[in-house]
Order: C-alpha cells, then structure tokens, then sequence
C-alpha cells in the first residue's frame, strides 16, 4: 500500500522558497529552507514563520465530554484562555498532549498531534454520548506560527486588534492582514509570538503577508528541524519521543496538567501510581563533553542500564549539547551524574532543570 | 566552484585528493546538503591505520548521526582540528576547510569514482 502524504495549503510556497520537505505525521512538511541553525537563531533573535497546518483540531460542544478525557479542570477556564492538557488511556498512559481552546460559544476546540488526530478524535467519539459531539475540522484550518521577540511588533502592525490585551495563552478572533484568524498568543519554541488559524483558501495570502512585512524585522520561515531544537531547549515534550501510551504523565513531569480532584479517564491509575511511587522520572541533562545524545542512547551506571534517552541534540544558543532522559528517580536530582552511552562509551552528563532555556524578559 | 581536479569520491558520498605523498579526504557537497547542519565529528587518532573503505569516524548533524568511510587505505597523519570548534566548515566548504583527514602511504582504491560518474550516480540516487 502507498500512502501519499497529506499536502497542507503552503506545500507550494514551501517549494518556491527552497524548502527540503520531510514526511511527519501523515504530512509533507519543510524541514528547512536555510540551515536548522540561522532558523533556529532567527526565532531566539527576530522572528520566524511556521506553518503549523499540519496539526489536528477537534471541535468539541459537550463540556461533560471535554472534563471526561481531559486530565484539566476545563470548567475553570473562560472564554478564551487556553490550557495544556494530555489525553490518558484507561492505565493513565498518554494518548496525546493537546491545547484546550475555551471558545466563546462555550464549545471547545483541541488542537492535536498532527500524527494523533485521527487517533483522538476516535478515542473521544468512543467516550461521546452523540454521535456529532466532536468534529474533526483539522483539513479545514490552517495554522501559522509566529515565533521571536519581533512576533507580537509585526502581527500588531498587521491587525486592528490591541494584541496588549491578548495574555499568554489567550485568544482573540480577528483579521490579520485582512484574513480572518484565530489568534493565539501560544507557541513551542520558548519565545513570546502567535499562532493563527485561519480557513485553507487563505493561508497562502496570510503566510505571505507576514513574510513581506516581517522583512524589516528580519523574518525568516523555519522548518520542523528548528521546530524540534527549539522546543527542546525550552523542555517541552515532543509526543512519541518522550512520552506515548506506555509513559504516563507524572513520569514525563506533567503533574501540573492533572486536576486529580476530578474524574476523568486515567485519574484512578495515575493515582495508584503515585501511591506506589515512579518508577522512572523524564530530566533534562547536558553532556559535558561534545557527543550528542539521541532518542534511544542509554542511560548507564556502572556499565548498567538505568534508562533512556528519548530527545537529545545541540542547544545552539547555549552552546552546549543537551537531552532528556527517563532515569529512576534516584537519579533525578539536578546535579546528578548520569553517564550516555554512545557507540559503547559512557559518555559523562550531569542532571540539570528544565526548561534548559528561558526567554530573557518574558512579558 | 572549488576545483575539483583529481578528486574522486566513493559511493558513500567521501572524496579523496592525493597531492604527493598526501591523501586528503573530506565529504561532498551532496553529502553535506543532505547531512543539513553539521555539529559534531569523531576523528581518528594520527598514527592510525585505514584499510580503503573502514569505518574512521562519525559524522553528526541536527538530523542524525553518520558512519564516515575511508576512500583509500593509509596512515592517519592529521585530523582537521579546526572542525572541533567550527563543524560547521564541512557544510559551508566541503572540498576545502571542511576536510577532514590526511592519511600518507596510500594505498589505492580502483573502487572510486571520477567527478562525472559520481554525479551521475548522484543523479541515480536521488531519483531512485
């Protein structure tokens, strides 16, 4: 069987910047148009331009539904705040980690794992009274990522909306330059900037919009590669590499997400296991020689394998090589020494918190 | 361009330049496009002994990690120092301050390819 990857609205545009394209969830995706380093540092410095159309959205009315497969408490968010969020199996592993849109109509959207979305919305019409109480409108959308510290300058410069007003992890609806986008003040990267959905039909005009007048705060499109190092110095888990079914979310540091004072799928089991104490825990490390750790190295002590590596590469801004790992929690101290075997050595690591980076004056 | 006279490649993307007594080798500009940003190398000692085609490092990009073959058998001379602090060499100038060995008392490889029938099989590849 061929399955042909999905094609999002900016596939074209993609291609005439000299994009090299990489098969991700389903999706043909830019990996990157320049280096993965100028991208990566163009986001830390100026701003960068994702299309993110890849990604799955479930619209959801029945909030019985949302509070059912949610670890969060989604009856305290209002209209228009945003929460991370997993979606757990009845054994409390991790189907999916996903944003909870509180829209105003009451309803909610998730935005999912764009290799996940099929999956989810599956899993919560299994748990639906309604046949219609989800709705995949994930082909419909497309998004665009606008990442950096000149983000917020150049979206405002292109909207009538006072962007001031629109918190981390808020949302207004509005134009930007004259498409009508969701506007969500969110991101994987470490940096402040915007996420925008808007309908297929004008993505392309929207994504160009934003590349024309970012061109004086030095704009530059970034691909997954940048995505992926990005995300990583700012400790933020990449689904299927370091957490999945079989990892559930006090092992992978999500504790924060769970509201475990009300019911949903996985809560018993998350709380069985917590009376019983982890048996592994998700750190961050940095290698301190140049090897490079790699999802899947080993974590050894005294020859023996502790645990696994499940995301590691270099972090360009800091300069330095850096990783997270599952280790037993014994291990889990900042400070502590690990050793990452690579091609038969132990190479040395030491423990350290996450996340690896911070922007410098968050807002 | 870079000239590219006498250099010859193997099938695993490594080119080889002997200049006298001297064997140069790094990786071709195909090679390093489809690498994408080099961070880290794992060089052979000097002193140490390359049989044509052995295994004589690894080779890291953001993507992945790579073995790095030997076009020619000889004796490892000296490993490119300047890619410890500038991996990025190899991207930005594979055919010159991008190399990465020198091996003296070479022994040949009939195996290697020509310019034009390395980027005939280039061609070959990235169709195939």
């Amino acid at each position: 069987m061929v399955v042909t990857a999905a094609r999002t609205p900016l596939y074209e545009e993609h291609v005439r910047l000299g994009a090299q394209m990489t098969n991700f969830g389903g999706w043909v995706m830019p990996l990157q148009y320049s280096t993965i380093r100028e991208e990566h540092h163009a986001v830390r410095e100026a701003v960068g331009l994702f299309d993110l159309s890849h990604m799955g959205e479930l619209r959801i009315g029945d909030e019985a539904l949302v509070q059912r497969v949610l670890s969060r408490d989604v009856t305290r968010l209002r209209p228009g705040r945003i929460q991370y969020a997993v979606l757990c199996n009845d054994a409390g592993g991790i189907i999916d980690d996903v944003l909870v849109y509180a829209m105003p109509d009451r309803g909610y959207l998730l935005v999912v794992n764009a290799g996940n979305q099929d999956g989810d919305f599956d899993w919560i019409r299994k748990h639906a009274q309604a046949a219609d109480a989800a709705r995949n409108v994930g082909r419909e959308w497309a998004l665009i990522g606008v990442q950096g510290p000149r983000a917020v300058d150049l979206v405002q410069r292109l909207t009538p909306s006072d962007l001031a007003s629109v918190k981390y992890y808020a949302f207004v609806d509005g134009t930007v330059a004259d498409v009508s986008c969701v506007i969500s003040r969110t991101g994987y990267t470490g940096e402040d900037g915007f996420e925008l959905f808007c309908g297929n039909a004008d993505a392309v005009r929207l994504w160009r919009a934003l590349l024309e007048e970012g061109r004086s705060d030095g704009i530059r499109p970034a691909g997954l590669g940048a995505r992926d190092t990005l995300r990583l110095e700012a400790g933020m888990r990449l689904y299927g590499n370091d957490m999945d079914a079989q990892t559930n979310p006090l092992e992978a540091g999500l504790d924060w997400t769970l509201n475990l004072e009300k019911d949903f799928i996985g809560r018993d089991a998350i709380m069985t296991s917590r009376q019983r104490g982890l048996a592994r825990q998700l750190v961050g490390f940095k290698m301190l020689d140049r090897s490079i750790p790699r999802h899947g190295y080993r974590i050894v002590s005294d020859g023996e394998g502790v645990g696994t590596v499940t995301s590691g590469n270099v972090s360009f801004t800091l300069g330095y090589n850096i990783g997270m790992a599952y280790v037993p929690p014994a291990m889990s101290e900042p400070g502590t020494r690990l050793g990452v075997d690579i091609r038969g050595a132990a190479a040395p690591a030491e423990v350290v918190p996450l996340p690896f980076y911070k922007r410098p004056h968050p807002k | 361009m870079p000239d590219l006279t006498g250099m010859r490649f193997a099938e695993t993307h490594e080119w080889v330049k002997q200049d006298g007594e001297t064997a140069t080798v790094g990786i071709s500009e195909y090679a390093q496009s489809q690498l994408g940003d080099v961070i880290y190398l794992e060089l052979p000692a000097v002193g140490q002994q390359l049989d044509a085609g052995a295994r004589l490092g690894v080779i890291e990009s953001v993507k992945a990690a790579s073995d790095l073959y030997s076009p020619v058998g000889g004796e490892v001379t000296e490993a490119n120092a300047e890619l410890k602090d500038h991996p990025e060499y190899v991207n930005q100038d594979p055919y010159g301050k991008g190399w990465i060995i020198k091996l003296r008392a070479v022994k040949d490889n009939p195996k290697l390819l020509d310019q034009k029938a390395y980027d005939a099989f280039v061609e070959g590849q990235s169709h195939s």
